[in-house]
């Protein structure tokens, strides 16, 4: 089990590394941690896993209903879902079946449901139905007032993304994968058949390579001599809203899709908050994941059209995602055998859902991976509010009662849970990391109560561990 | 399932509030009162407030020091305080749901009063544009980071809000060993005592930018500073690796929300009468919850006169209805918000707009029923309004007004 995030990289060749550790790239490590006979290394520019797109979307785990029909990206995510959910189940990643309504807002709109109904059909999904606005508002009876009727899809769910691409790279490491963190891939090159990453923590050779470098995946694409894609970040802007608001919505509400984009969302999610967004702007600058003032303005104006009541709520976050569009709307997933290379490009707006999906379709790109195994599986702590929390498990509590100490108080994050994570297989690397993985800080105060205590026991593990390997495992 | 455990009072929160509540009620000879604190160490918020300002005119004394004399009050009069324990919900009308270290328990009791404090909107809930770096902070944050762990801040500092909890995070940077670059409030000037302005400025060197709004925060990993707009339209980008983002307080209404508690519009926390009842008979709210922050003695002073009520409602005494007390603008709230006769609590209010010469006037369906000089007003500063009229409330008409006027 090695995780490192400082030092030289290991001198022996890999037989297949990973490029990226978002959900995609930790994905296809762990599927690839299923052959015992191969050496995989997973390399991250930043220094955790998660940290790039995989960390700022809307956390729905998609049917699919409606993709282009026929499409890669139709069959994976279709794929994708089922896999997620087996694995949600078996490694405690929340997951909520809320049930989606497109609703129509105007007669256009309205006219437009029956042909997105006869599209889910094409895409194989066939439990979505149209639902006239009695039922609407009894199902939601929070809504704004003026919808005509809804397409109910009720197979959407919602997900915590953290804990997916968590559970994955932890899975993968604990199978005898490498994760080598702060280790941007700068150059490649090929010798005597084999890949030669040049990377800011050193040379990194390796027989096979998968670029599952999300946004940068075209730069990396063109280093090893191919021009099939160009990624322009289409930034998508969220507000997330406190857990008082949470009673407010039952379902992902979503607007009737236009050619512009699948537009802004009302959704609850798995912590129990409200999602409001995203946007969509076509933008040059890779690294412009904040916030402005008039994407902020628009989103508003639009919740406060679905949801009226949500805009009298606190906002509890901020953040800004940016999908890899390309040229073309589908993945672009392409294997180039004789040079031990497969790119995984284009992964837009589903790749959460789609993740085990385009893991298994990329390694079966691979030749010559030899035997598979089951991995041992991954019991990942609960960051959802379906599930009973450490705070809500007396059993828990009294075999330690660290578990009944809060720290946090609007989350409801125990001191357990925090050292917990601090301990895990892949720590995190900062107090960010430290929020995806047990929403220590993510509440309505910010850090008014908390932030200085959680600090605290931060930097108490970091100085402790900092005598030693400071990103090692240190228990089996 | 767990067991239900009685006791008389059930007091949420182990600040000035719930404290000086305990301490009066226990020394009454009501037989089991318990305060409940999630924090590890009871006090509130003064724990944190390493400075002066708390006690008595002859009594001065700083925050932490006035915090360890409330515990003691309390514990000495008979309350049992209990940290580390959180009240998580309502398990009945009466009853809430806590944990704490020994596990999930719930509490029934005779009386509930909510003493939960407030906190400052962090720069997400004011819709501050921009990145998400490290080094964003607000004022109860950074005083328990440089004050209770003794943890660094960066070196130049932006501190947005010129009240005065705004010059109390400036010391604070200071404190730490970093520089205060600016202040910026967006009013058209600090909201403070004219001489606490002058020091910060002259003898710190930190800049007031009055007119001024951040409009976005900037810097990858760590902050590098942030862009302010003036009323005018100009931009301008100030470097720092720090900015406080002061005042703007909200009540930690949870509580009272989860349990279909009625609560003001102004001030957001529950709609209380005179005698510190809340909507629900048997449940009281003191302190910064239904008026997110004034003095800590104003909390203590509520805390004390609600012992009153919560011993004459043991006695039997009946929950007058009462009217809703309701404010005309520029006043944004005032609290207690609903009025019957009997009141004999002052009122704090808060405007949005500066009067040099502030006036007074409460009327009852267009009936003038008291005329009060105020003197200047200043927004996010306390006004106090006497409860000399409350006699003259008609309990069946409709809500009493309060307008101000002046120049
Ligand atoms: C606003 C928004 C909403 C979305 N909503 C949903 C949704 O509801 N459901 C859903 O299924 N999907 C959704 N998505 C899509 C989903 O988030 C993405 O498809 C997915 O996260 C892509 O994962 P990835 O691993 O390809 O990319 P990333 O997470 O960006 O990972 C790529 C990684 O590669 C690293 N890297 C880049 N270059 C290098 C290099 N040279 N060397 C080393 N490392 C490198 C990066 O640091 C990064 O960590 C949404 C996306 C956005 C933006
Ligand atoms: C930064 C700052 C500086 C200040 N400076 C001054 C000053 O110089 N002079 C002055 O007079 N006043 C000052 N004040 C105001 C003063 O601190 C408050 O008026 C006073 O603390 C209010 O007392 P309280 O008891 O209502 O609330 P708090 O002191 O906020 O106490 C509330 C307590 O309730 C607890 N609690 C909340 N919810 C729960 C729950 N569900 N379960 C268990 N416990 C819970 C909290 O942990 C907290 O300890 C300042 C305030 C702030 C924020």
């Amino acid at each position: 089990m090695t995780v490192t995030a400082h030092g030289p990289l290991p001198a022996t060749p890999y037989d297949v590394t990973v490029v990226g550790a978002g959900v995609v790239g930790s994905a296809v490590a762990r599927e690839l941690a299923r052959h015992p006979e191969l050496r995989v290394a997973l390399v991250e520019a930043q220094d955790d896993v998660g940290q790039g797109t995989s960390k700022a979307n809307t956390a729905i785990l998609h049917t699919g209903f409606d993709a282009v029909p026929g499409s890669l990206e139709a069959r994976l995510v279709r794929e994708g879902a089922r896999l997620l959910a087996a694995y949600a189940a078996e490694s405690g990643i929340p997951v909520e079946p809320v049930g989606a309504l497109l609703v129509a807002w105007d007669e256009e709109q309205h006219a437009a449901l029956p042909g997105l109904l006869e599209k889910a059909e094409r895409n194989h999904y066939r439990d979505a139905r149209l639902v006239g606005p009695a039922e609407l508002y009894a199902r939601e009876p929070d809504l704004g007032p003026g919808a005509l009727g809804a397409l109910h899809v009720p197979g959407e769910s919602i997900i915590c993304p953290w804990t997916t691409t968590l559970a994955y790279a932890t899975q993968a490491v604990r199978a005898g994968a490498d994760l080598h963190l702060n280790c941007r891939v700068e150059r490649a090159s090929r010798q005597d058949g084999a890949h030669v990453l040049r990377t800011t923590r050193g040379t990194l050779r390796t027989r096979l390579l998968v670029n599952a470098a999300g946004l940068h995946a075209d730069t990396l694409d063109r280093a090893l001599g191919h021009d099939d894609f160009t990624v322009t970040p289409r930034r998508g802007q969220l507000l997330v809203f406190d857990k008082l608001a949470r009673s407010l919505v039952r379902h992902i509400l979503l607007p009737v899709p236009t050619a512009l984009g699948k537009g802004v969302l009302v959704a609850p999610t798995v912590y129990g908050t409200v999602l409001l967004g995203p946007t969509a702007e076509d933008l040059d600058d890779k690294r412009d994941t904040g916030s402005t003032a008039e994407g902020l303005a628009l989103l508003r104006e639009k919740g406060g059209r679905v949801l009226p009541a949500l805009l009298d709520e606190e906002v509890t976050a901020v953040y800004a995602g940016l999908r890899a569009a390309t040229e073309q709307d589908d993945y672009r997933i392409t294997a180039h055998p004789e040079e031990g290379y497969v790119t995984v490009g284009g992964i837009r707006s589903t790749g959460l859902t789609a993740s085990l999906a385009i893991a298994s379709y990329v390694t079966d790109l691979l030749p010559g991976l030899g035997p598979t195994r089951e991995l041992e599986p991954v019991r990942m702590p609960n960051l959802g509010e379906a599930f009973p929390r450490p705070y809500q498990r007396p059993e828990l509590i009294a075999a330690d009662p660290e578990y009944g100490t809060l720290v946090c108080h609007c989350e409801r994050v125990s001191r357990g849970e925090i050292r917990d994570a601090l301990a895990a297989t892949i720590p995190p690397a900062g107090l960010d990391g430290l929020r995806r993985r047990t929403r220590a800080r993510a509440g309505r105060c910010q850090g008014f109560y908390c932030g200085a205590a959680v600090r605290a026991l931060f930097e108490e593990t970091r100085r402790a561990s900092a005598v030693g390997e400071p990103f090692e495992e240190a228990r089996p | 399932m767990t067991d239900v455990r009685e006791v008389d009072v059930l007091v949420v929160g182990a600040g000035p509030a719930g404290l000086a509540a305990a301490a009066r009620l226990a020394a009454a000879g009501v037989g089991r009162v318990e305060v409940l604190d999630r924090e590890r160490q009871a006090g509130g918020v003064p724990r944190h407030c390493a400075h002066g300002g708390f006690g008595t005119w002859s009594r001065p004394l700083t925050g932490p020091a006035y915090a360890r004399r409330l515990v003691a009050a309390a514990e000495r009069a008979g309350a049992v305080v209990r940290t580390g324990v959180t009240a998580l919900d309502w398990a009945g009308p009466l009853a809430l749901h806590t944990v704490g270290p020994h596990g999930p328990e719930t509490i029934a009791a005779r009386a509930v009063v909510l003493a939960t404090g407030a906190r400052e909107r962090p720069r997400t809930a004011r819709l501050v544009p921009g990145t998400r770096p490290a080094g964003v902070y607000t004022t109860g944050e950074l005083q328990q980071a440089v004050h209770l762990y003794g943890q660094r801040v960066g070196a130049r500092a932006v501190v947005v809000g010129a009240e005065d909890v705004s010059y109390a995070a400036a010391d604070t940077v200071r404190a730490a060993g970093a520089r205060v670059v600016a202040m910026v409030t967006d009013l058209p000037r600090a909201q403070t005592a004219p001489a606490r302005a002058l020091d910060s400025r002259l003898r710190h060197g930190a800049v007031l930018l009055t007119g001024t709004t951040v409009a976005d925060l900037l810097g990858h990993g760590r902050l590098s500073g942030v862009r302010v707009r003036h009323r005018d339209g100009r931009t301008a980008v100030l470097p720092c690796d720090t900015v406080v983002f002061t005042g703007d307080f909200v009540p930690d209404h949870e509580l009272a929300r989860r349990g279909g508690l009625t609560l003001d519009a102004g001030t957001r926390g529950p709609a209380v009468d005179g005698s510190l009842h809340t909507s629900r008979p048997g449940v009281y709210a003191v302190g910064s919850v239904l008026h997110a922050v004034e003095s800590a003695a104003t909390a203590a002073r509520e805390g004390a006169h609600v012992a009153r009520t919560v011993l004459d409602t043991l006695a039997g005494a009946e929950r007058p209805a009462g009217v809703p007390l309701v404010v005309d603008p520029p006043l944004r709230w005032i609290a207690p918000n609903r009025v019957t006769p009997a009141d004999g609590l002052p009122y704090v209010l808060r405007t949005t707009a500066f009067l040099s010469r502030a006036v007074a006037e409460v009327t009852q369906d267009g009936r003038p029923l008291h005329r009060e000089r105020l003197g200047a007003a200043v927004p996010n500063r306390t006004l106090g309004l006497t409860a000399r009229w409350t006699s003259r409330v008609d309990p069946g008409g409709g809500p009493v007004r309060v307008g101000l006027t002046g120049r």
